[in-house]
């Protein structure tokens, strides 16, 4: 249900697309104004929901220890898994944002029945290793682009580009990257359609990015390898965003802007979805706090006087009975 | 505990990437590509005409080049038909360049552009008659 | 009624362990809470909450169909809800950032034992999450079910109830979240909304009131505390020859000692508070029992922040008050979650005490060096590192221990390697469970934050499930007869556990196997261990 409806609406967006632009012929609504609206809803979007977290406390010091602390000076400490300084929480984060550390843990049990109940355990990196390939490629394709977004086009765009292309398939050179992007969203998409567990907990929205990013992958291929859109053109619409003089060139194929419009949609979306875990994982607690909450005392700033049953209320409750048994007490 | 200053750094790193394409082009005035079509060959030309048409040229010339290569060195076909029933010679050298004999000021003018590097250049020589000593 | 349901008995482990794993056909929002006897706790009795002044106290059940929630009780609710989003981040973060890849799906021990699928810690925080969403969030005002969003109703409530209290906050699920969401932070605020509202359990109840008025959660009265003591300490005398003489609320001391109350009556805790004791006399250690701070255990962090800050408050208090110069705190689970976690925030600075350093070794505790406690098996594996005990492992033999990483010692704190020093230098057979089932991957015993009760036993059992699983694997293959562990909770809810599933193995903690094997000055030869059963080679001459 949530699948069709997200597929639904992704088509939707597609032919509102195609409407707009081969119907209508709405060229600067969808090649200039959309684009802009969409990326400062973008940028403004993704600073204030951080601000709107970050004006939450962290009230109470939660990392979760994933190793042994830091004790004696003779045992080994896990530097990583359970920090005890900015340096070690430095590298928990990167090894967590880079490479998705956590997910890497992944086991899947399984109670067999053979002779008694047996849980069995054994390890499962298919998701880490979709989602590692996914969060890649699309950071790599999206460094790509930057070729039309910059002129000239700095150093580091083209070694990828030519990285990305090294088996020097075709001509254009095949892009790895775009490929794996697909492969990888369309693994993710397929594990929530058919793993029953995931397939119960997911709603429509998780759903839409997939084939929002699906469609957008779709379309770059397309217009990259088959129906091939007039690149310089392309590049001076693009670069006519990004140097704030936008213009349309003729003669860009409708399917260029049907990708310029998913993307649009992607990027005013991401704030107001479970996307925003690109911010989030760096302010998650159980994460980016030192283990050192016994070193250095971590204060809250809500921090209230609680109504408590002091000493003084419990000795003259039991004053008698102490001195029974012999406890010393402050009131004889 | 808020760690505000931390978040703030990370909001503008955040903000130094989402803003790239805008801040790294500021004040840059772009020049559009413009081949020129203007080499002594193509001067002299009655009917100035590529192998296919322009629109066919501009989106796909490099697949009509792969093509082409691997005609000529895999299979050993040196005749190309076009759409409109030309034949022509296959030959980077002889065909191509002959007419347009500028690289620098055509090829190079769209390839740096959207920088692409095609690797024809790997292979080929290329002689310029014009001031050229990129190759 | 409080105790509306007779306790049932958890059905046969053959029965029991027939799980579904396979989803229901309709949406989960779909699917109406069923409460299932032997799977939820009693509702709170109103003298509890009157006692420690908490709203609402009446008798209801959880079986009720009116729990008697006053009349503006959804406003309670959400109003409650926005305010725990400005005050704690995690919680407002673990609101939004879910992507719901499933990592976290199959790695709650609930769900591991039951198939329910609202035991995926994923679909436990949807509970809420899908509330959230309807009331604070734009999205979910707008396209409602479609957003996941959902309207708060009683059900809903009623629902979050059951679920809620199937959650032990053990953290294993964060360990394996690519984002660390925790749904124990989760579970902690849907339990301080229950308690706006007076929806505690009896059990957690109970001894959060016995707690703040008596000092310890079984209500011990003081004159109690140093009878049981004696108790002990005459098994000690029998045992060794060896009479200890332990102080309580004794000003000067150095070390203020504070363990749960579970260790001072009932086994197998008691075997520990042995150990315990046993030990300080033997190194002579000047330190004194506190009566008013007789209770290292929170219930209230079960209850709300509030509340556990109230229980806590003692510690600190009696610390100043007897003016020690540290406090030692003994083997417990979510005490030590909330020492190391939470006790100087709450109640810090302890500026009135002193960097803890062992006056026997002379090493400086600097892992402690503001909160100013130290864990007892941080304070004993130095002891043995710097051979200040003589110990006989051989007195063990009779014991293949395994051991039991606790869910707050380990995914809360990370004590992971003293207590295995501490075994393999007090016993000489020594087996791992799978790698898959400790140290910070280790299962809940499927009984922690409070759910410790008798009428939820079927819930318990199949909580323990993965953990007795792991246990019955080592039996099989190494003979192990014994789980050692440093939790209060655990040597009662695993001895529960193991006579289900695996009957022959005992639970301890490891102080008691130090004192088993603690050579002590003086001493007359051993005959038996602290349980008064024969030790190996021993067992001849009774006859």
């Amino acid at each position: 249900m949530g699948a069709l409806l997200s597929f639904f609406v992704v088509i939707v967006l597609v032919l509102i697309a195609l409407a707009g632009v081969q119907g209508a012929g709405l060229y600067v609504l969808f090649g200039t104004i959309i684009p802009y609206a969409a990326v400062a809803t973008f940028i403004l979007g993704v600073i204030l929901r951080v601000i709107k977290w970050s004006r939450s406390p962290v009230p109470f010091h939660i990392p979760t220890t994933c190793g042994q602390e830091k004790s004696l000076p003779w045992i080994k400490y896990s530097k990583l898994e359970s920090p005890s300084g900015t340096l070690g929480v430095i590298g928990r984060m990167a090894l967590e944002v880079l490479l998705f550390r956590s997910l890497f843990r992944n086991l899947k049990p399984e109670l067999r029945d053979d002779d008694g109940p047996r849980l069995v355990y054994s390890s499962n990196q298919w998701l880490w290793l979709g989602g590692l390939a996914f969060h890649w490629s699309m950071l790599i394709v999206i460094l790509r682009h930057l070729r039309f977004f910059t002129q000239p086009v700095p150093f580091f765009v083209t070694i990828i580009d030519s990285l990305d292309g090294f088996l020097q398939i075709g001509a254009p050179h095949l892009l790895l990257t775009g490929v794996i992007l697909l492969l990888a969203v369309t693994y993710l998409f397929l594990r929530r359609l058919f793993n029953p567990p995931v397939r119960y907990i997911s709603l429509p929205s998780d759903y839409l990015p997939l084939f929002l990013i699906m469609g957008i992958a779709t379309t770059g291929i397309l217009m990259r390898y088959f129906f091939r859109v007039d690149i310089i053109h392309v590049k001076e619409l693009t670069l006519g965003l990004a140097t704030l003089n936008p213009e349309i060139p003729a003669g860009i194929g409708v399917i260029f802007y049907i990708h310029l419009f998913l993307i649009s949609s992607l990027f005013a979306y991401f704030p107001f979805s479970k996307l925003m875990h690109m911010g989030g994982v760096f302010l998650s607690p159980t994460r980016n706090l030192a283990n050192n909450s016994r070193i250095k005392r971590h204060v809250n700033p809500w921090n209230y006087p609680v109504k408590v049953h002091t000493y003084e209320e419990y000795e003259d409750e039991f004053r008698e009975k102490m001195k029974d048994a012999g406890i010393p007490v402050e009131k004889e | 505990m808020y760690d505000a200053g931390k978040i703030i750094i990370g909001l503008i790193i955040f903000l130094a990437f989402a803003t790239f394409p805008f801040y790294s082009n500021m004040g840059k005035a772009v020049a559009k590509p413009d081949p020129k079509l203007n080499t002594p060959v193509i001067q002299q030309m009655k009917v100035k005409q590529c192998v296919e048409s322009k629109k066919f040229m501009r989106a796909k010339h490099m697949q009509l080049l792969i093509n082409w290569r691997n005609a000529a060195l895999r299979r050993g076909e040196r005749l190309y038909k076009g759409s409109d029933g030309r034949i022509t010679e296959i030959s980077l050298q002889n065909q191509c360049l002959r007419c347009h004999s500028n690289k620098r000021n055509f090829c190079d003018e769209c390839h740096n552009y959207v920088a692409v590097n095609p690797y024809c250049w790997d292979c080929h020589f290329y002689a310029p008659k014009e001031a050229n000593n990129e190759h | 009624m409080a105790k509306p349901t007779k306790p049932t008995k958890p059905p046969k482990p053959e029965e029991l362990v027939k799980i579904d794993y396979n989803p229901p056909e309709k949406p989960w929002m779909e699917v109406p809470v069923e409460f299932k006897p032997g799977t939820f706790c009693y509702g709170t009795r109103p003298k509890y909450l009157e006692e420690i002044g908490f709203p609402n106290p009446r008798e209801w059940s959880p079986l009720d169909d009116d729990w008697k929630l006053p009349a503006d009780w959804k406003d309670t609710v959400l109003k409650g809800i926005g305010e725990r989003l400005k005050k704690n981040r995690a919680f407002h973060l673990f609101m939004d950032i879910c992507v719901r890849c499933g990592a976290c799906a199959d790695k709650c021990h609930f769900f591991i034992g039951s198939g329910d699928p609202k035991n995926m810690p994923v679909l436990r925080a949807e509970l809420m999450r899908s509330v959230y969403r309807k009331y604070f969030t734009t999205g979910g005002k707008l396209f409602g079910n479609l957003a996941g969003a959902r309207e708060l109703t009683s059900d809903v409530f009623k629902e979050w109830w059951y679920y809620y209290y199937q959650c032990t906050e053990c953290r294993r699920c964060s360990v394996f979240c690519p984002f660390g969401i925790d749904t124990a932070e989760i579970t902690m605020m849907a339990r301080e909304l229950f308690n706006l509202l007076g929806c505690n359990t009896d059990w957690i109840a109970g001894p959060v009131a016995n707690c703040y008025r008596k000092g310890n959660h079984l209500g011990l009265e003081p004159h109690t505390i140093t009878s049981n003591i004696e108790f002990l300490v005459d098994d000690i005398e029998e045992i060794t020859g060896i009479k200890v003489e332990p102080t309580f609320n004794r000003k000067g001391a150095e070390i203020l000692f504070v363990t749960p109350s579970g260790d001072l009556f009932g086994d197998p805790g008691t075997y520990t508070c042995m150990g315990y004791l046993m030990l300080f006399h033997e190194l002579g250690l000047d330190y004194t029992w506190s009566t008013y701070a007789s209770e290292g255990g929170n219930f209230g962090f079960f209850t709300s922040m509030e509340m556990a800050k109230r229980l806590n408050y003692k510690i600190y208090a009696e610390a100043k008050r007897l003016g020690v110069k540290w406090i030692l705190g003994g083997e417990c689970g979510h005490m030590w979650r909330v020492v190391h976690q939470y006790m100087d925030t709450w109640n810090g600075p302890a500026d009135f005490l002193e960097e803890p350093v062992s006056p026997i070794t002379g090493t400086k505790f600097e892992n402690a060096k503001t909160t100013k406690m130290v864990h007892i098996a941080e304070f004993t594996a130095d002891l043995i590192k710097h051979g200040k005990l003589k110990l006989d492992p051989s007195r063990n033999d009779h014991l293949k221990v395994t051991y039991h990483d606790s869910c707050n010692t380990s995914r809360g704190m990370g004590i992971l390697e003293e207590p295995r020093y501490i075994i393999n230098k007090s016993c000489n057979h020594f087996h791992e469970m799978h790698e898959d089932t400790i140290r910070e991957k280790t299962f809940c015993c499927g009984s922690g934050t409070g759910l410790n009760a008798g009428e939820n036993m079927e819930l318990r059992m199949r909580g323990g499930l993965a953990r007795a699983n792991a246990v019955q694997h080592v039996r099989d293959k190494n003979g192990v007869n014994m789980l050692a562990n440093i939790c209060a909770i655990d040597r009662a809810t695993l001895s529960t556990l193991m006579q289900y599933w695996v009957p022959d193995v005992g639970v301890s903690g490891i102080h008691e196997l130090l004192g088993n094997a603690l050579v002590m000055k003086g001493e007359k030869e051993r005959e038996t261990d602290l349980r008064l059963e024969p030790l190996p080679g021993k067992e001849d001459e009774d006859v």
